[in-house]
């Protein structure tokens, strides 16, 4: 292990002082931050704490309010990527900046300054690529490509640049855990080259196995450096939240075996929508009362349409394929589907789970009211607000949602508390089975473990939860099985107890094709 | 000069102001951005190619005077739609509009008058050629000049870097902001690329097509041209094959609308039964014989979907503003 004392060394960057305002928002607050030579350096931090403001600056995409940057000890200003990217700053970004409709080699030739021919700039590529065991065909289009390959191309092409500095946006959230650690060995291997990496990122395990020297922001301040391997996932946790965060409780789900199925799903199957979309093959799930099932899956795996074809926003032909409760739904709508006691949560909170412009009420009414007709309307179906606005009430004050006015926009609430509203506002049917895609992406830790226990106290109080989730850690806390969603494939469940991480990557990576029919699990469950 | 031969120079002559606007509109769209004032500008170049030749008798300088107004007329849809960030089918629409009434108050004095015809240009020997020597080498200088920009973009889009950056642009413009291209510089230079060509097309009808200003004159082949792009699905060759397509059903109908069946009382019975077959068929629906044809075999031909979405400019019409 490298030798942490970096004091003495020169520092390549540092940051003081540095703001960043949107509106009355202080973004970045005055934040300081040194990075020296030849290491690994955290940012961590919640959503919304700044980490990402704080990077597109160094990065020269956001322009500074206050403060100064100096790198290799001289005070420079970054205006523009292109100025990053001379001065040695290269970037890995969260949200890949590619564009699908070309291929990798044209993608990587957008960010050199040089007019170099797309045929050396390809061989360069694939040269650079295999040399760091991240194998790349140049010439592949990048809507085919899978979000760990597409994090290849983002790699190369800033590696490409030879940057002395790297900066990596939570690289890791889209990756199996197998190829995480393929992409700690190749930082690794950078420092060992010398060149120094900020790495952002909220999974504190990795930070605490890869990263020398960690930077904490809350709110836009910096609140402490500290060395991550010297702390706990607790201790880091706290510093990152302000607060202690209470851990999900999850009781032992008691007579499963038993218990009536309440979703099935049977041989699902669907074509792709779009060329660049995955179909759905053969997949069989059910959840019984009280249980919860898990659905793992690097995005992009066929989540999203498994999850529109189960809450009804595309049919199937036959009846059956989807049963709620004991009776075929397939052929119903997403209105039908609710009317037999299912609710449904999608990924999108504004736009999809939610209408922004509208207020919560309104929003409330608009998702429910078929289900609810007889409470929220009429004679000849007018509406009765004070029976909506009190159950939106009622909602907010269970969920704890915090909002700035009584009944405010929906886009004006932040990320976690809208989620915790669309959350309530579905369990406060009492569903018999709630269908939830990424209940707490984006949310910060305190309404996460307010979502996920309320999700599992539905299952206990006898519903059937089947909740699809990128973020594995969140799978273990509420899950009583997981299942592995694969190219538009689903493995059988895997009781929680037999689960490992390294299995469960093993199955998102697609490293056991034809899984389905094989595994004699659903017996052990 | 054969009757075939006169008929696929009208050909000719009919599609080239539609390939001019559309392959113009083409690179417009390819970079993000949709401008719904083709026909506006075609008519403001329309009248400033007119008026600049009747004055100073030059028809190049015409031309070329087309083209700058229709570039000029674009940038004020480029400020609009690109800096203040307005809505761009409004904008557009609005373009349109301000073209008609605009290009129809500059004009009031050219009505009637009779203007300078750019005329057809002829290659000794080979002009001489029988029936390809007049098609291939004989023809007016706007025909050339359609095809070479055709050629142009072609090579611009898909073999040069710049071409590349203006693809990226339109596939997505917050990934090519964050890697540091000028989104809007491009779009600027794309929108007034796309009213040039439109400035040219106009320039075209007024100096080729008819050699006179009448108010309106494109009679929608803007928008025909509007349509074209997107149904060729952003691809410059079938932008060529639909713009003649259209330009050959087009000159075909009227050739079927004018003839008299009486004329052709001596031909043999079979084909004399297909003329009066053809001749029955009402004369609305022989108008919209070229736009219903453009379209079904447009349709046709972009079948395969995987191809479309791949040229599709996903971030078309899309507002961008950056944050800094």
């Amino acid at each position: 292990m490298k030798d942490t004392d970096t004091g003495a060394e020169r520092n390549l960057l540092e940051v003081r002082g540095l703001t960043k305002i949107f509106g009355s928002l202080r973004a970045c607050d005055a934040v300081d931050l040194t990075i020296a030579k030849g290491e690994i350096h955290a940012l961590l931090g919640e959503n919304g704490a700044g980490k990402s403001t704080l990077v597109k600056m160094l990065f020269g995409t956001l322009e500074p309010a206050a403060g100064e940057i100096l790198w290799d000890g001289e005070p420079v200003r970054i205006a523009s990527p292109g100025e990053a990217r001379a001065l040695g700053i290269g970037m890995v970004f969260q949200h890949f900046s590619l564009f699908e409709a070309l291929t990798a080699a044209e993608n990587i030739a957008l960010s050199l300054d040089s007019d170099t021919p797309i045929s050396t700039i390809a061989a360069k590529a694939k040269a650079l690529s295999y040399s760091y065991g991240l194998p790349l065909d140049p010439y592949s289009l990048v809507g085919d490509l899978s979000v760990g390959e597409r994090q290849r191309i983002e790699i190369i092409r800033c590696l490409l640049q030879q940057p002395e500095l790297i900066i990596l946006d939570e690289p890791t959230s889209v990756l199996t855990p197998q190829e995480a650690d393929k992409l700690f060995e190749t930082l690794e291997r950078l420092r060992g080259e010398g060149k120094s990496i900020l790495y952002i990122s909220h999974r504190l395990e990795e930070v605490k196995r890869l990263c020398d020297r960690a930077t904490v922001l809350r709110h836009g301040k910096v609140v402490g450096h500290c060395d991550p391997r010297k702390e706990t996932a607790a201790s880091l946790a706290r510093m990152m939240v302000g607060s202690d965060v209470h851990a999900v409780v999850r009781d032992p789900a008691e007579g499963l075996a038993s218990a009536e199925p309440l979703l099935e799903v049977t041989k699902l199957n669907r074509k792709p929508a779009t060329p660049f979309s995955i179909p759905l093959r053969d997949i069989s799930v059910s959840v019984r009362a009280g249980e919860v099932i898990g659905i793992a899956g690097v995005a992009g795996n066929g989540q999203g349409e498994f999850f529109e074809a189960i809450s009804g926003e595309v049919t199937q032909d036959e009846a059956d394929t989807v049963r709620i409760r004991g009776n075929g739904v397939g052929r119903l709508g997403i209105s039908g589907r609710r009317m037999q006691g299912a609710a449904f949560v999608p990924e999108e909170r504004l736009g999809h789970g939610a209408a922004p412009a509208m207020r919560l009420s309104e929003n409330l009414l608009l998702s429910r009211h078929k289900t609810d007709g007889k409470v929220f309307l009429g004679v000849a179906n007018i509406l009765r607000f004070p029976a909506v606005a009190s159950a939106a009430k009622r909602i907010n004050e269970i969920m704890d949602v915090r909002k700035s006015a009584p009944d405010p926009a929906a886009s004006a609430l932040s990320g976690g508390n809208l989620q915790k509203f669309i959350i309530g506002r579905e369990l406060d049917r009492r569903p018999a089975v709630v269908v939830v895609n990424q209940p707490t992406w984006g949310v910060d830790a305190g309404a996460a473990a307010r979502i996920r226990q309320s999700l599992i106290e539905l299952a206990r109080s006898g519903s059937a939860v089947l909740v699809i989730s990128q973020d594995l850690d969140e799978l273990f806390e509420i899950s009583d099985a997981i299942a592995v969603m694969h190219n538009g494939e689903l493995s059988d469940p895997i009781p929680i107890a037999e689960a490992t991480r390294e299995r469960l990557g093993l199955l998102m990576g697609g490293a056991e094709p034809g899984h389905q029919a094989h595994e004699p699990l659903e017996a052990a469950r | 000069m054969g009757m075939t031969e006169a008929i696929l120079l009208t050909i000719a002559t009919a599609a080239t102001p539609l390939l001019l606007a559309a392959i113009g509109e083409l690179v417009v769209e390819r970079s993000g951005v949709l401008n719904l004032g083709v026909e506006g500008m075609m008519l403001m170049g329309a009248v400033v190619a007119f008026g600049t030749a009747l004055t100073t008798g030059n028809a190049w300088l015409g031309i070329a005077a087309g083209a700058i107004a229709g570039a000029v007329f674009s940038l004020l849809f480029g400020f609009l739609a690109l800096t203040l960030v307005t809505n761009q089918v409004a904008t557009g629409l609005a373009l349109t509009l301000l073209g008609i009434g605009l290009s129809g108050m500059i004009g009031e004095a050219f009505v009637g008058q009779p203007g300078v015809k750019l005329g057809a240009i002829s290659i000794p020997v080979l002009s001489d050629i029988p029936l390809v020597g007049r098609l291939l080498f004989g023809q007016d200088p706007m025909f050339y000049i359609s095809l070479a920009l055709t050629g142009g973009v072609m090579w611009f889009l898909f073999r040069t870097r710049a071409g590349l950056t203006l693809r990226s642009v339109g596939d997505s413009h917050s990934s090519a902001h964050a890697l540091g291209i000028k989104v809007i510089a491009i779009r600027y230079m794309a929108v007034m690329f796309g009213g040039a060509c439109a400035g040219l097309a106009g320039a075209q009808l007024s100096l080729v097509y008819t050699t006179q200003w009448i108010e309106n004159m494109t009679a929608g082949r803007g928008w025909i041209a509007l349509a074209l792009v997107v149904f060729a699905s952003w691809r410059p060759w079938r932008v060529l094959a639909g713009a003649y397509l259209f330009g050959a059903i087009t000159i075909a109908q009227l050739h079927i609308q004018a003839t008299n069946l009486r004329d052709l009382a001596d031909w043999p019975a079979p084909l004399f039964w297909i003329a009066e077959a053809v001749k029955s068929i009402p004369s609305q629906f022989l108008s919209s014989l070229p736009y219903l044809a453009t379209i079904v075999v447009l349709v046709l031909i972009s079948r395969n979907r995987r191809l479309t979405m791949m040229n599709t400019p996903a971030s078309l019409g899309r507002p961008f503003v950056p944050d800094r």
